[in-house]
């Protein structure tokens, strides 16, 4: 059934230009980071660290914003009603519209494909760095789009959805910042500090972005999807009639 | 079968419906009436399975409704208030998602699929997009989407709101044809409806039922129930002794050449007597007729003393 609601999802992506802006603007913003913010040409180096370390600030944006309409819309339109009188449970639902979305993402990354021939074309770069980096950013993804879910759960409205799933985000991503911690640093004890960053998005990812993949770090996001995913289902239960 | 036990659903302090009891059998179409507001869609929204009761139990064939979801969800086709569906898609595609979470497979679905299709009429807007569609169609696009399995209970809130008079006609047919060993019930607040399509009426109102049998015992409630009106040709006669023949109760003058005779509730053969006095009194009548318990007035009847109870 999961793999019902999936097909059904992942065709709506792109039956609406939803799918088709939100790849356009990934590609384009990856672009303009990586080789103008990122410097990737004067750096001299063949590897895409720089595509890859704004990744989490590009992602901040888009996620919330191929994830709002997830809930909202089935609220507002009340086909939710339709939806839920199905002989489906509301787990099966939540995950295939998780996944459809994660593929939405997946395809996305796999079309900055240019950047890898790119520096391949450059240099030598490490092509298992890259790809597990890849990889590593696919799963951090699910946690943004996993937020970026429950959030939607919570609003009829698609406006106040992102919102809130950026502000959430946010702090999921800033907690790792240097500016966050050493604002924190002699205020907290060091293992709250620690607890802090150990949320962030960032400190997690950024090893994994080196080419480290550490199965704490794929778990962690893992974890947090699955989370947001499980809050999002409560949030559903609860508003599916209002 | 469905069995609804002692059904209550609360909203904060609001009691939308208050310990509802009642049993449906294969073969009933019962027709769910109320004023607005009554609880009827959030009956249906409890019996499909989308609200969970604050109280009481609803079964379908045998199968708690909560306990059992995805059972009993298997035996439902529900048109929910205002047909929602997914807009972005076709009708085609919209039909095909709901047999492929439905289950249906193979050939059984494609036949299903056109059955359904040539059944509600849906041939020319196959390729449409459902956002686009006309209202009528949304509509009957939903009632495709409930029928589709072949299910064994039918749960129709308004199929027929905000159809023309002939898409009216067609969607009441459809549920007469349905087989006979099912359960429809379908809710509306238009009363020849319950005539035209059901085999029983119940009524709610504020949440509680206030009247369950068929549409004949419910039009027999009705003070029109074996009145007698007759329509004078030219200037009318003076009429007045009418009113003290045996059994008229009430005569009531709708205008000035036309007037209705109102029987007591034990008299059921006004008819013969009044046109022996129209004879003898060779007063010459237009058209004279027995008329059928006006639904409209026991609807409010029924529905007001309970509002002025509460009040």
């Amino acid at each position: 059934m999961t793999w019902v609601i999936f097909k059904r999802e992942f065709a709506s992506f792109f039956a609406t230009p939803v799918a088709y802006v939100f790849i356009l603007i990934f590609l384009m913003m990856s672009g303009v980071f990586t080789f103008f913010f990122g410097g990737l040409y004067e750096r001299g180096q063949a590897d895409l660290l720089p595509f890859f370390n704004f990744l989490p600030w590009l992602y901040l944006f888009l996620v919330p914003a191929i994830a709002m309409k997830s809930w909202s819309e089935e609220r507002k339109s009340g086909s939710i009603e339709l939806l839920m009188t199905l002989p489906i449970t509301i787990k099966q639902a939540m995950f295939g519209k998780f996944l459809a979305a994660w593929f939405v993402i997946g395809l996305a990354l796999i079309l900055t494909f240019p950047l890898v021939i790119t520096v391949n074309y450059l240099g030598l770069p490490d092509n298992g760095i890259i790809i597990s980096a890849y990889i590593a950013s696919w799963f951090m993804s699910a946690a943004f789009l996993a937020i970026g879910m429950c959030m939607s759960a919570i609003s009829k409205s698609q406006v106040v959805a992102f919102i809130l799933a950026v502000v959430v985000c946010f702090l999921f991503v800033l907690s790792g910042t240097g500016m966050v911690l050493s604002a924190l640093k002699g205020i907290v004890p060091s293992l709250v500090l620690d607890t802090v960053a150990s949320f962030s998005f960032l400190t997690h990812f950024e090893a994994m972005a080196k080419g480290v993949i550490s199965l704490n770090d794929i778990f962690y996001f893992v974890l947090v999807s699955f989370i947001w995913l499980w809050a999002g289902l409560v949030v559903v239960q609860q508003k599916k009639a209002d | 079968m469905i069995r609804i036990k002692n059904l209550t659903k609360k909203f904060g302090d609001f009691v939308a419906v208050n310990q509802l009891n009642f049993e449906v059998s294969p073969g009933d179409i019962v027709g769910f009436l109320g004023p607005n507001g009554a609880g009827k869609s959030t009956t249906m929204k409890m019996i499909t399975g989308f609200l969970e009761p604050s109280s009481g139990s609803v079964e379908i064939h045998d199968l708690n409704i909560i306990k059992h979801p995805i059972k009993a969800k298997k035996l439902l086709g529900y048109l929910p208030e205002g047909a929602p569906a997914y807009g972005d898609m076709t009708v085609a595609q919209f039909l095909t998602f709901i047999a492929q979470v439905r289950g249906l497979t193979g050939k059984y679905k494609k036949e299903r699929l056109a059955a359904v299709v040539k059944q509600v009429e849906l041939e020319q807007v196959l390729d449409r997009q459902i956002d686009n569609l006309s209202k009528g169609f949304k509509r009957r696009v939903g009632l495709a989407q409930a029928i589709l399995h072949d299910p064994k209970v039918l749960i129709l809130d308004e199929p027929t709101d905000g159809l023309d008079p002939n898409q009216k006609h067609q969607v009441r047919k459809l549920i007469q044809n349905l087989s006979k060993d099912k359960i429809v019930i379908v809710s509306t607040h238009i009363l020849e409806e319950v005539s035209a399509v059901c085999n029983r009426a119940v009524i709610i109102a504020s949440g509680e039922k206030l009247f369950d049998g068929t549409p004949e015992e419910l039009e027999q409630k009705s003070k029109f129930n074996q009145a007698v009106t007759i329509e004078f040709e030219g200037t009318p006669p003076d009429f007045s002794q009418l009113r003290l023949a045996p059994g008229v109760i009430d005569m009531i003058e709708q205008s000035s050449s036309v007037v209705t005779l109102v029987a007591h509730e034990s008299y059921d053969s006004l008819f013969p007597q009044i046109f022996d006095m129209v004879q003898t009194h060779n007063w010459s009548v237009k058209a004279m007729y027995l008329e059928k318990g006006k639904l409209d007035d026991v609807f409010r009847q029924i529905t007001q003393t309970q509002s002025m109870e509460v009040a």
